[in-house]
C-alpha cells in the first residue's frame, strides 16, 4: 500500500495586535507557508492557557506554536512577559516528561514581520515533520 | 442551540482564485448549528451586507460566520451589519480565508481544505458566543492635576481653556516647581521667571482652576470617569482667603534662622514666609518647626503686624473629598542626593555645589542677587569646573546613582558654562563629560556656540576626586582623548547631579494603581503609541514623572496629556469594550493571583456572603473586575488556578472549541 | 524519635483550652493502623488525652484544613505546625484562604517522619503494631518479637531531603527555633534531566500509568484549595474524573503541577498520600528548580505576601528556547 505523505497538524495561537497582523501581512505579501498551520486568534499571547496547548496535542496536533508581540511591545504592556515565563516553564516541563521539545515554540512576530511569520512557520513545520506524528501526547480516541 | 448562517466571500478572485468557495459553503452546511450557508462575490459590499441582513431575518439566525478577509479588515463592518439585522454584533465571527489562506496557499485542493477547517473553527466558536453589551459609566467632568510645576500648570491651563474644571494639588506653599528656581532656559536663554510667572498668574486667575497649595493627595478610589479623591490641606496657620500677601509678617518675624529651601539652603528665611515674590497663591505660610509661637506659645509678632488678621495659630489640617473624571500625574523630579558621592567633596566644601544651586547663585532673585560668588567666602571664582553625569549612566554604582541618562544635564551645563563666560570673560570654565548629548531643536548649535564662541573647555573624561585644600579645590581628572591625568586648582566645582522622580510618586502610584518602572518613573500605557497615558485608565502622565525631560518636552507632553483628558471629559458616558474578563464568584478562591498580573489594576476583592447547600452562609473573598478599567488581555484567566476568571468573547470554552474544530 | 513529647503538646493545648484562647485543636489521631495517623479536630482536653497522637507518623500538613475550619469557627482554633507545614500556612495566608485571626498556631519541631513503605522493606508486610520510641518497635503478624527499626533509616523522602527546620509562622513555639537547611532535594530531578528524552518518557510513562486518579494528591495538597477544581468543572474543557488513557494521566498531573507552580512549598504531601507511590513531588520540584534557576531563588510561603515567579516578570527573562539551552550548556 502506498503510504500517504505525512502532513503534520500545527496549531498557531496569534495575538491580535502583532502576530495575527503579521500573519495578515504575510498574506498581503503572498508569502508562502504550509497550509498545515491553522491560526487561532487571541487578544494577547497571555490569554493562552497551557490547557489549550495540551488540548491541541490531545486532539492530534503535532506541534503548537505561540506568537506574540516582541517583549516590550505588548499592546497590554506586560502580557507577553507573563507568557514568556509561563511557556518557558511549561515547555521545560513537557521536555522533562520526555515530550520532544521541537513540538512547542514561542516566537515573537510583530505586525511588520510578515516575512518572519512565514519563515517561522516554514521552519516550525519542517522541524515537526522531521519528528513525525505526535505519539507521546496523543489521545488515541481522538484519532480519525 | 444557535441558528448559524455561513457567508463565504469570493473577494472577487482573491479568495475564489485558490479556494473553491462553493465547496466551502457546502461543507459548512452540515456543521452543528448551521442552518444556512451561501457564498457571494463581495460580502462587504452593500449587496453582500444586505444578503446577510435578509438571511438573518428569513432564517431567524442567531449567529453569523463570515468566511472572508482578516477580521482586522472587516470585523467591524460585519458587526454593524449584524446589528442592522437586529442581531447582537458580538454574535459574528470571521474565518480569515484570504490573508491566512487563499493568499498564502497556491493549491486549490489544499486551500479549500484549510478554508473549510477555518470555517468550522469559526462555527464552533459562534456556537458558544453570547450576546455582549458594552458597559457604560458616567464621566465626572472635572480633572485633578497632581503637581504644580510647569507640567501641571500647562496641563491644567489647557484643560481649563477647553472649559473643564481643574484642581491642582501642590505640596509646596506655591506652584511653580523647579522651573521657578531656574535662571535662564536653554536654548533661547530667556529667563525662566519671565515665561513661567505669567502662566502662574493665568492659573491663579482662571475661573475654572482651583489651586490646593501646601496640600497632598491621601486617598484615591474609583476608576476612570469616577475617581473619588481625598486631598489633605496642610495647616499653614494663615487664612488663605484673608491673607493679602503684603509680606510684612515675613519681614517682622524674629525667627531669622530658617534655611531657605527655595534657595536650596544657601540663605535664610523667616519662620513665616512666602517662598518667592511671584508665588501663587501669594499667601504666607508658618513653618511650625521653627515658629517660636508654635513651639513655645510666646511671640505672636506676625499676628500683631498682620492688619488683615489672617494669622491663625490654631488652624488644623483639612481633608477635602472631591470627584474627578481624570487624574494627571505631574509630580516631577528632584536632583539626587550627593551624600554618597564622597569623591566630589560635596559635604566637605561649600564650594562644591549642584547645578540647581548654581542656578540660584546666578539668579537675580537668588541669595547673591545674581552675582556669581563662592558660597564659602563670597569671592568671585576664577576657575570653575563642571562635572557631568554625576550619578547618571551609572552602571556600576547602582547603590548611589542611576543607570539612566538624566537627559537635561548636557544642555544646562552648556548653558551655565556659556552664561558664565558671557558675564565673566575672565573666568576659566572647564566641563568634564562622558558624552555630550544634544538632540533637540537648536540644541547642538547651542552647545557648539558654548565651545566655539565662548571658549568653554570641554574635556572628555571623568573627575576622579575633588579635595579641598586651602581656598582651592584640587580636582583630579582624566582626559580620555589625550590619555593623561589632569590636576586643576578650581575655585568652584559644579556637579550635574542625576535627577530622580519625586519621592511622593511611589505612594501616589500605589494609590492610583498606576505602574512604575524600577526607577520609580511612571510607566506609559504604550511606550510609543500611548506615551502620556498610564496603563491605568483615566490616569495621565505629564512631565518628568514619566522620565527625564527638559522644559520644551515637558510642555509638549503636558499639552498632550491635557488633550487626552479633554477627549475623555468631553464624553458624557464611557462605553467599554465588552470583551473583558469576568470572574465566576462561585468558583473564585480570592487568592489574588489575577490581581497580581493585571496591568490595569482592574481587579478588586470583596467579601461576599454565599448560601451553602446546607442552608448555612459562608463569607468568602472574591474577585470582581471593573468593566470600565479592564482592557481584555486575558492575562488573569491563565493566572487563575480555579478557572473562575474567564474572558468574554474569548472564553476558555470558545478557544477549546476552536482547537477541537481545527484538530478534528 | 520526636524531641517534643505528646504529653508536652497535650499539656500546652489543655492550658490554652483552659484560659479560653482556643476552643478546638487541629491535631492527629490514630487511624486504622498505628502508622495510619489521620487529622482530627479535638474539642476538649479530655478528648486530646484520649486520642491525640504525636509520633513519627504524624505527617499530615494541617494548613489546608484551616481553609474550611476557620470559615465556620466562632473562636480560635489551635493548630500544630511542623516547620514544613508553616510554609503552606504562609502561602495560604498570601492567598487569603483563611482568617489568621481565628488561628492559634503552635510551632513544633520535627525530626522527620517515617515512611511505612521503607519500614515494610525491612520488616516485611503484615505490620500489626508499631511502638514509637528511640527505635521503632515493629511487630508483624509473622513474628512475635518486635523488630527494632532505626527511624533515621526509614525517613520519608521529603524528610530525608528536609529543606527547613525553621518555623516561618507561629504564635508560639514549643522547642527550639530551627534553621533553613541545605538539602539534596533537587538531585533526583537532575538525574532525570540528565537522561535522554526517551528515557525520561519511559520513566514517566511507567510512573504516571499507575495513577488510579484517586485524587489523594489533590485532596491533600495545601495549594489545591480551589472552590471548584478545573477537573471537576464541566465547563473548564478539561473535566476528567478518571483517566481513560495515558494522555489523561499526563494531562492531570501536568495541569495540576502547573496550577501549583510558584505556590507549591514542596511540602511533599502529594507523594506521601499517593497510594501508588508515584513520585509526584518530582514534578513540582522540577518547576521549583526551573524557577529558582531562571528567575532567582524563591521559596513559596517563606513570607506572607510575596509575589510568585509566575505572577511576576522582568524584561530580561530567558526566552523559552533559552531555558533549554541553559540546561544543555550546563550539562
Amino acid at each position: 500500500m502506498q503510504v500517504k505523505e505525512y502532513r503534520p497538524l500545527i496549531v498557531a495561537f496569534c495575538c491580535n495586535w502583532c502576530s495575527y497582523a503579521g500573519a495578515d501581512l504575510a498574506g498581503n505579501n503572498r508569502a508562502d507557508y504550509p497550509a498545515e498551520v491553522k491560526i487561532i486568534r487571541v487578544p494577547c499571547s497571555c490569554r493562552v492557557n497551557p490547557m489549550f496547548i495540551l488540548k491541541a496535542f490531545q486532539r492530534g496536533a503535532d506541534g503548537v506554536i505561540l506568537c506574540g508581540c516582541h517583549p516590550g511591545d505588548c499592546h497590554y504592556t506586560s502580557g507577553n512577559y507573563y507568557t514568556r515565563r509561563r511557556m518557558a516553564m511549561l515547555f521545560s516541563m513537557l521536555d522533562y516528561l520526555g515530550i520532544e521539545r521541537e513540538r512547542t515554540r514561542v516566537e515573537w512576530v510583530s505586525a511588520a514581520e510578515g516575512a518572519k511569520f512565514a519563515a517561522t512557520m516554514n521552519d516550525f513545520v519542517k522541524k515537526v515533520t522531521e519528528l513525525g506524528e505526535n505519539k507521546r501526547l496523543e489521545d488515541l480516541r481522538c484519532k480519525k | 442551540m444557535q441558528r448559524i448562517g455561513v457567508f463565504v466571500c469570493w473577494c472577487g478572485s482573491n479568495i475564489a482564485g485558490t479556494v473553491d468557495v462553493k465547496q466551502v459553503a457546502e461543507a459548512l452546511k452540515s456543521e452543528p448549528g448551521v442552518v444556512f450557508s451561501t457564498e457571494y462575490q463581495y460580502m462587504c459590499s452593500q449587496a453582500g451586507q444586505n444578503l446577510i441582513i435578509d438571511a438573518v431575518k428569513e432564517h431567524k439566525l442567531t449567529g453569523v460566520v463570515v468566511c472572508s478577509c482578516s477580521p482586522r479588515m472587516h470585523e467591524a463592518t460585519f458587526r454593524k451589519t449584524a446589528a442592522a439585522a437586529g442581531l447582537n454584533p458580538y454574535m459574528v465571527e470571521i474565518a480569515n480565508i484570504r490573508e491566512q489562506c487563499s493568499w498564502v496557499h497556491k493549491d486549490m485542493i489544499i486551500g479549500t481544505e484549510k478554508a473549510i477547517i477555518l470555517g468550522k473553527a469559526a462555527v464552533a466558536k459562534v456556537n458558544l458566543n453570547a450576546p455582549l453589551t458594552p458597559g457604560e459609566s458616567p464621566v465626572t467632568k472635572r480633572a485633578l492635576v497632581i503637581g504644580g510645576g510647569i507640567a501641571g500648570i500647562q496641563t491644567a491651563l489647557d484643560i481649563a481653556d477647553a472649559g473643564f474644571e481643574v484642581d491642582i494639588v501642590e505640596k509646596k506653599p506655591t506652584i511653580g516647581g523647579k522651573m521657578a528656581q531656574l535662571d535662564k532656559t536653554f536654548p533661547t536663554l530667556d529667563c525662566a521667571a519671565c515665561i513661567l510667572t505669567p502662566k502662574m498668574v493665568d492659573v491663579a486667575q482662571h475661573e475654572k482652576i482651583r489651586v490646593f497649595s501646601y496640600s497632598e493627595v491621601t486617598e484615591v478610589n474609583g476608576f476612570v470617569g469616577n475617581f473619588e479623591v481625598t486631598i489633605k490641606k496642610n495647616a499653614r496657620y494663615v487664612k488663605e482667603d484673608v491673607c493679602t500677601g503684603c509680606g510684612i509678617c515675613t519681614e517682622k518675624c524674629p525667627q531669622k534662622k530658617v534655611p531657605n529651601e527655595f534657595n536650596l539652603g544657601m540663605d535664610m528665611r523667616r519662620a513665616i514666609y512666602i517662598p518667592f515674590a511671584q508665588a501663587v497663591p501669594k499667601v504666607a505660610t508658618i513653618d511650625p518647626n521653627y515658629c517660636t509661637m508654635m513651639k513655645t506659645g510666646k511671640c505672636g509678632v506676625c499676628a500683631k503686624v498682620c492688619t488683615a488678621g489672617a494669622i491663625d495659630y490654631t488652624q488644623k489640617d483639612e481633608y477635602i473629598e472631591e470627584k474627578y473624571g481624570a487624574i494627571v500625574v505631574a509630580t516631577g523630579f528632584n536632583p539626587i542626593s550627593m551624600d554618597k558621592f564622597d569623591e566630589f567633596a560635596y559635604n566637605q566644601s561649600k564650594d562644591v555645589i549642584t547645578s540647581l544651586e548654581f542656578e540660584r547663585l546666578t539668579n537675580a532673585a537668588g541669595p547673591t542677587a545674581g552675582k556669581l560668588l563662592r558660597p564659602s567666602d563670597g569671592k568671585h571664582p576664577e576657575k570653575i569646573v563642571f562635572v557631568q553625569c554625576v550619578g547618571s549612566r551609572c552602571d556600576s554604582c547602582a547603590e548611589k546613582g542611576k543607570e539612566y541618562c538624566s537627559k537635561i544635564c548636557c544642555m544646562y551645563t552648556a548653558k551655565h558654562a556659556m552664561l558664565t563666560r558671557d558675564k565673566y570673560p575672565d573666568t576659566d570654565v572647564t566641563v568634564f563629560y562622558i558624552d555630550v548629548r544634544t538632540p533637540g531643536k537648536n540644541f547642538d548649535e547651542f552647545y557648539r556656540r558654548a565651545v566655539e564662541d565662548y571658549g568653554v573647555q570641554y574635556i572628555k573624561g571623568m573627575v576622579g576626586k575633588v579635595t579641598p585644600e586651602g581656598d582651592k579645590l584640587k580636582v583630579q581628572a582624566s582626559d580620555l582623548i589625550e590619555n593623561k591625568q589632569l590636576h586643576i586648582d578650581a575655585d568652584l566645582v559644579v556637579l550635574a547631579a542625576a535627577i530622580e522622580p519625586d519621592k511622593s510618586a511611589r505612594p501616589l502610584a500605589t494609590m492610583l494603581t498606576a505602574s512604575m518602572d524600577t526607577n520609580d518613573f511612571f510607566t506609559e500605557a504604550h511606550p510609543k503609541l500611548r506615551p502620556v497615558e498610564s496603563p491605568t485608565a483615566g490616569v495621565f502622565l505629564s512631565g518628568a514623572c514619566q522620565g527625564p525631560k527638559d522644559i520644551p518636552e515637558t510642555v509638549s507632553q503636558a499639552g498632550a496629556a491635557a488633550a487626552k483628558v479633554i477627549g475623555l471629559l468631553a464624553k458624557d458616558k464611557l462605553t467599554g469594550n465588552p470583551c473583558i474578563a469576568s470572574s465566576d464568584e462561585l468558583m473564585c478562591n480570592g487568592c489574588s493571583s489575577c490581581e497580581k498580573v493585571c496591568p490595569y489594576g482592574a481587579i478588586t476583592y470583596q467579601d461576599k456572603e454565599f448560601r451553602m447547600p446546607d442552608r448555612t452562609t459562608k463569607v468568602r473573598r472574591v474577585a470582581s473586575v471593573n468593566p470600565a478599567v479592564c482592557q481584555g488581555c486575558g492575562c488573569c484567566t491563565v493566572a487563575c488556578p480555579s478557572g473562575a476568571m474567564d474572558l468574554r468573547g474569548f472564553t476558555n470554552e470558545q478557544i477549546m472549541a476552536e482547537v477541537d474544530a481545527i484538530c478534528k | 524519635m520526636q524531641k517534643v513529647t505528646r504529653e508536652q503538646l497535650i499539656e500546652r493545648a489543655a492550658a490554652l483550652f483552659a484560659d479560653g484562647t482556643v476552643s478546638s485543636v487541629l491535631g492527629w489521631k490514630r487511624g486504622e493502623f498505628d502508622y495510619d495517623i489521620t487529622p482530627a479536630v479535638f474539642e476538649s482536653a479530655e478528648e486530646l488525652e484520649k486520642e491525640f497522637v504525636w509520633n513519627d507518623f504524624c505527617g499530615a500538613n494541617f494548613s489546608k484544613y484551616l481553609v474550611s475550619k476557620t470559615v465556620k469557627a466562632e473562636e480560635k482554633i489551635l493548630v500544630f505546625l511542623k516547620p514544613c507545614d508553616t510554609y503552606s500556612f504562609n502561602q495560604l495566608l498570601t492567598e487569603h484562604r483563611f482568617d489568621r485571626e481565628k488561628v492559634y498556631a503552635v510551632g513544633i519541631p520535627c525530626e522527620g517522619m517515617a515512611d511505612i513503605e521503607k519500614i515494610k522493606k525491612i520488616t516485611g508486610e503484615g505490620i500489626a503494631k508499631i511502638e514509637c520510641g528511640e527505635k521503632l518497635a515493629v511487630t508483624t503478624i509473622y513474628n512475635d518479637a518486635p523488630v527494632p527499626v532505626d527511624p533515621s533509616d526509614v525517613l520519608a523522602e521529603r524528610c530525608a531531603n528536609c529543606k527547613s527546620k525553621k518555623h516561618v509562622a507561629y504564635d508560639e513555639l514549643i522547642g527550639d527555633e530551627g534553621e533553613v537547611v541545605s538539602s539534596a532535594r533537587f538531585d533526583e530531578v537532575e538525574k532525570l534531566e540528565a537522561m535522554t528524552p526517551d528515557e525520561r518518557f519511559a520513566f514517566w510513562q511507567g510512573e504516571l500509568s499507575r495513577c488510579i486518579r484517586c485524587n489523594a494528591c489533590r485532596d491533600a495538597c495545601p495549594a489545591c484549595t480551589c472552590e471548584v477544581c478545573v477537573f471537576n468543572n464541566p465547563r473548564s474543557g478539561v473535566e476528567n474524573k478518571a483517566p481513560a488513557n495515558s494522555f489523561e494521566e499526563k494531562m492531570f498531573h501536568i495541569i495540576r503541577a502547573f496550577h501549583v507552580a510558584g505556590r507549591c512549598t514542596d511540602c511533599g504531601e502529594c507523594s506521601r498520600v499517593c497510594p501508588q507511590n508515584i513520585p509526584l513531588h518530582l514534578l513540582n520540584r522540577k518547576f521549583i528548580k526551573d524557577m529558582n534557576e531562571c528567575y532567582g531563588e524563591y521559596q513559596a510561603g517563606e513570607e506572607v505576601g510575596t509575589k510568585a515567579p509566575l505572577v511576576d516578570y522582568t524584561t530580561e527573562d530567558l526566552e523559552p528556547g533559552e531555558v533549554f539551552d541553559r540546561r544543555d550548556t550546563d550539562a
